[in-house]
């Protein structure tokens, strides 16, 4: 199978916020800001790159009714890994995104992939599957924090575009986020079936 | 490769593997990271207690260990800081658990006076864009919103809905009450902590 296919299957065809319409927990929860959004999803991809890796290279020692327990354990090693990191590397990211870190273990992209793909192709492959869903996601999120940071502060990535005070709170909260989401998901599906 | 079969001992030596290998991993990293967490967590404290107290030159830190005030049945840690011999003022970090979202952990100092020289929000789940704000609405000069160089004995620290002097955010007032019921169980541990001082 192709490389490039497989990068481009994750960002496009199966993007998994705006395709797939997975992992909406961290989705709506992290996206206040480019920056949190940018960052969640870069840890998101850390690990699912890592735990696709060792999922395939260990695919075949699993026994099957045995595979999901084994698959989360993988992940949750690497989940915990990424927050020690943090906290000891970057302890003011690791306050902004807090509880969504740990919860990347139940982020089900994560598990998905690891079921539907990393269970049934090579490492390499796998590798490259969890770079290109990881990428969506990435690009996803940053979008959705881009789009919510201008709309509710007047800044992308904490640069100032117009005065806050014509921003509109609502897109900071909770509802802004379903509302922006739906908006993108449906524009990102527009520029899909026309090309 | 063909795959293992679902045999009870399969599972078991599997599974076993898997997590000790992957309890091995962590057990390792846990000691690597141990170190520099600790630090991270100790440097984010020095910088709050610089941030809110006049210039000091001892470690706040070396004497916090026995400086637990209790206020209300809370806990308060008391950071005092020195200049030489001489007592600049101290840091006391506290919390409250009416905040509209839950917890609010806050630091204040305090100088040698009891005067408010500064305050840092160190932790809190209030709505963004309302009681979020409070980490800079508190500092602003308009109107009455500042706490800054105010003496909580003098000023009455409670929102001015409720008689107080003090500006609440507009559209969250419960988190202002929070916010400045938080600053006054601090100013209560900072003068128990000052009397306890001048009594020695």
């Amino acid at each position: 199978m192709n490389k490039l296919r497989i990068i481009y299957n994750g960002l496009v065809v199966e993007n998994p916020t705006f395709v797939l319409l997975l992992g909406m927990c961290p989705t709506l929860g992290t996206t206040g800001s480019a920056m949190n959004g940018m960052s969640m999803g870069l840890a998101t991809m850390g690990v699912l790159i890592c735990s696709n890796i060792v999922i395939s290279a260990i695919k075949s020692l699993v026994p099957d009714k045995v595979r999901i327990p084994a698959f989360i354990v993988v992940i949750a090693t690497f989940v915990t890994l990424l927050q020690m990191m943090m906290q000891a590397y970057l302890p003011e990211l690791n306050a902004s995104l807090g509880l969504f870190i740990p919860l990347i273990v139940v982020n089900c992209i994560v598990l998905g992939r690891a079921e539907a793909f990393a269970s049934r192709h090579s490492v390499i492959d796998s590798a490259f599957d969890g770079v290109g869903i990881g990428l969506g996601f990435t690009v996803a999120l940053t979008l959705l924090g881009a789009v919510r940071e201008i709309l509710g502060t007047g800044c992308v990535f904490g640069a100032q575009v117009y005065p806050e005070t014509y921003g509109s709170l609502v897109f900071v909260l909770a509802p802004g986020a379903f509302i922006a989401l739906g908006f993108l998901v449906a524009l990102f599906n527009y520029i899909r079936n026309r090309s | 490769m063909k795959k293992l079969a679902s045999t009870l001992p399969n599972m078991i030596i599997s599974l076993g593997v898997i997590t000790i290998v992957a309890s091995a991993l962590l057990a390792w990293a846990n000691g690597v990271t141990a170190e520099p967490i600790a630090a991270a967590e100790k440097q984010t404290r020095v910088d709050a207690i610089k941030d809110v107290l006049p210039a000091f030159d001892n470690d706040p830190l070396a004497k916090a260990q026995d400086v637990n005030v209790i206020v209300g049945g809370n806990p308060f840690i008391v950071y005092p800081a020195f200049e030489g011999d001489k007592f600049v003022g101290a840091a006391v970090e506290g919390y409250t658990l009416n905040g509209f979202s839950g917890e609010v952990k806050v630091m204040y100092g305090f100088d040698a006076d009891g005067v408010v020289r500064g305050y840092q929000v160190l932790s809190h789940a209030e709505t963004p864009g309302l009681g979020a704000k409070m980490n800079e609405w508190f500092r602003m000069e308009e109107g009455n919103r500042s706490v800054i160089d105010k003496d909580p004995a003098t000023v009455n620290m409670t929102v001015a809905k409720d008689g107080g002097d003090i500006d609440a955010i507009t559209a969250a007032t419960i988190s202002s009450r929070a916010f400045l019921s938080a600053l006054c169980d601090c100013y209560k541990a900072f003068v128990t902590y000052k009397n306890d001082r001048n009594n020695e």
